[in-house]
């Protein structure tokens, strides 16, 4: 299934993939509206490694977002198997499945999802006061992840305060405050102008040389192209997994 | 746990954020929970009041004194029963402290006499009508519930003797020698002039029918001389042990058919009566004015709590996708409960703080207005409006919370 590894690209790094994140195995989601049923996915298989950085592609309709929300922890597969750093997720409750996007899901948003009347320090501690952190640890370590991002000084800026390209700025440092195993982002420049999100991704490239295992769910092909690896989807079933770059 | 104690923070914070920014909707909806706390608070400070009134009045009777009497107290419906009862005599009370002596380990301590009849008095140019006279012998010292703020009670020697000498209750000192001291000064009572040796301290209203004040007391030798048998006569009887009031009260009826010569199949043609006997009737009506109050002023304040259910409805449909986010980045279930609970709580808790505030200034100014008017704002009303806030906040808050804390984080998101 995982093809052989690309040669080294000039401009770009590359770095060799790590312990297996996620095990996808006949995955299958169907969905009852009204009389008819959906077949989102029909039997998806995929592996993730750690230290891939990772673009989901697809037309609308193909089961795409499904395997978003499934990647995400946030939906549970009606057939097949999902393990997650080992752990069955398939079968889990609510709960622990929260327990699991806590700590090892970041969440990126087309629309950013901010509170709005909370700054930017405090969107970021969220993750962490759900994580039980401390108050002194929760400052810091937002305090740092702000920084990461490029946002040291607009800290106690409410998201109205802030630009889109800062929000989601904001978004990615929340995202990343728990030290989640995977960066899962829904669209990210969706909202933003060309040029804003050339910035992001340029700021994912830069987390993504700083060892955080990236999957970028876009339609956009420009987006896709900054990933190592592209996953495309058609009606619910993966249509090629591709390498780029080599 | 600790992780507990964060995420109550937070949600205080969620709770008081949401408060601010909506302000308008928040005070409208506090206010049906104000008006339902200071309706429930001002009921129970009003049957709190009636409670207090009830028993300072029934202590002016005394809580270790039978009363012996022709008439019972309290409605007879079979009056023909009553009305041919023979009257009380004075003799009656020497024969009953007789029987008490000779009665080794008896309840009942000592029988005083006591006539009693409305009369007009004078002093100087000042008439006060409708006046209680009492007349007694000197044993009331030890039945008597009121303190003697100046003088004293007359003596055995003084009673005995029918002595012209006269003990005033306080409204009657004040109303007959208004802004002097009474003591040592003359009462014309039936053209008969007696001098005021002893002025009783104030006891207020008795459930306010007549006042305790309005009394003269005067040997009942001294009575007789002027009105003969006139009079309606009473024995009270004061018991050594008040947790034993009913065995004295048989001990009590012994005695009575005893002095009286009855035989043992004749009903007892006299009654006795004590304070306890008005409670069993004030009781119920108590109680009945205390269901009927707070169920009507609970109404108010369960109008109130719909607003909360209401405005929390509200509050979770406008932030589904906040909702959705939180449980992205892992708020569990129980998070999404309690933050929702603890909004509907802050709410209904300042409603209540701010209703308690009203009803403590309200009563501030009734007790100020009316002084007479027992009054009494008590700290356990106070926790008591509390809690019942925190619960109104519970149960109004708890369905839309529930269904908070089980949307599906994948529609919560995709909710705009």
């Amino acid at each position: 299934m995982i093809a052989p590894l690309p040669p080294v690209a000039t401009a770009r790094s590359y770095r060799p993939p790590g312990s297996l994140v996620i095990r996808i195995e006949g995955v299958t989601k169907l969905y009852r509206m009204g009389a008819e049923t959906v077949h989102a996915l029909r039997g998806v298989n995929v592996e993730i490694r750690r230290n891939e950085y990772l673009a989901i592609m697809g037309p609308s309709g193909s089961g795409k977002s499904t395997l978003m929300n499934m990647l995400g922890c946030l939906d549970t597969p009606t057939g097949g198997r999902y393990d997650f750093n080992g752990k069955n997720v398939a079968h889990m409750v609510d709960d622990e499945l929260a327990e699991i996007r806590n700590r090892e899901i970041g969440f990126v948003f087309q629309t950013f999802n901010l509170l709005p009347r909370s700054d930017a320090l405090h969107n970021v501690e969220l993750p962490l006061v759900y994580a039980g952190v401390g108050p002194a640890e929760r400052r810091e370590r937002a305090l740092e992840a702000l920084k990461n991002v490029g946002l040291g000084d607009r800290v106690h800026h409410k998201p109205n305060e802030l630009s889109g390209g800062q929000r989601q700025r904001v978004a990615i440092a929340r995202a990343l405050v728990n030290r989640p195993s995977i960066l899962l982002a829904d669209e990210p420049t969706g909202n933003l102008d060309s040029r804003t999100g050339e910035e992001i991704m340029a700021l994912f490239e830069q987390l993504y040389d700083q060892g955080n295992t990236i999957i970028v769910v876009t339609h956009e092909e420009d987006i896709a192209r900054h990933a190592r690896r592209i996953v495309r989807l058609r009606d619910g079933l993966i249509e090629r997994d591709e390498r780029p770059g080599a | 746990m600790t992780r507990g104690i964060y995420e109550l923070t937070e949600s205080f914070r969620i709770a008081f954020g949401q408060i601010r920014a909506n302000a308008m909707r928040s005070v409208l909806t506090a206010l049906g929970v104000i008006i339902g706390i200071v309706a429930v608070t001002l009921m129970g400070t009003a049957i709190n009041g009636i409670d207090i009134g009830f028993n300072r009045s029934l202590a002016l009777l005394g809580d270790d004194v039978l009363y012996v009497q022709r008439w019972p107290w309290r409605r007879v419906p079979d009056w023909w029963n009553y009305v041919n009862r023979p009257a009380i005599q004075v003799e009656q009370a020497e024969r009953l402290n007789r029987i008490f002596e000779a009665t080794p380990g008896s309840l009942l301590e000592v029988a005083v006499p006591v006539g009693a009849r409305g009369t007009n008095v004078k002093a100087g140019d000042v008439k006060l009508g409708g006046v209680m006279l009492f007349g007694t012998n000197s044993d009331y010292s030890r039945i008597v519930t009121a303190e003697v703020a100046a003088g004293r009670l007359f003596t055995e020697f003084e009673a005995n003797a029918g002595r012209s000498v006269c003990v005033l209750g306080s409204g009657v000192a004040e109303n007959l020698f208004p802004g002097r001291p009474a003591l040592g000064q003359t009462v014309d009572i039936r053209g008969q002039h007696f001098s005021v040796v002893g002025v009783l301290a104030k006891q207020g209203e008795f459930l306010g029918l007549f006042s305790f004040d309005n009394q003269i007391i005067v040997p009942l030798n001294a009575m007789r001389k002027l009105w003969g048998n006139r009079m309606d006569l009473q024995l009270r009887v004061k018991v050594t042990d008040k947790t034993k009031l009913t065995q004295a009260e048989e001990e009590l009826t012994g005695a009575m058919r005893r002095v009286r010569g009855q035989l043992p199949a004749e009903r007892d043609n006299f009654s006795i009566n004590q304070q306890q006997a008005f409670k069993e009737q004030l009781d119920p009506v108590k109680t009945g004015i205390a269901v009927a109050g707070l169920f009507i002023t609970g109404l108010s304040l369960f109008v109130g709590a719909i607003g909360i259910m209401n405005i929390t409805f509200v509050s979770v449909k406008e932030r589904t996708k906040e909702i959705g986010t939180r449980k992205a980045l892992g708020a569990r279930r129980r998070t999404i409960l309690l933050q929702f609970l603890i909004e509907a709580v802050s709410i209904c808790l300042i409603g209540g703080a701010v209703g308690l505030a009203i009803t403590y200034v309200t009563c501030l100014g009734i007790s100020g207005a009316l002084p007479e008017l027992p009054v009494e704002f008590s700290g356990s009303l106070m926790i008591v409006s509390m809690a019942v806030s925190i619960l109104t906040g519970v149960i109004s808050g708890f369905a839309p919370a529930l269904g908070a804390s089980r949307l599906d984080p994948v529609e919560a998101l995709r909710y705009e």
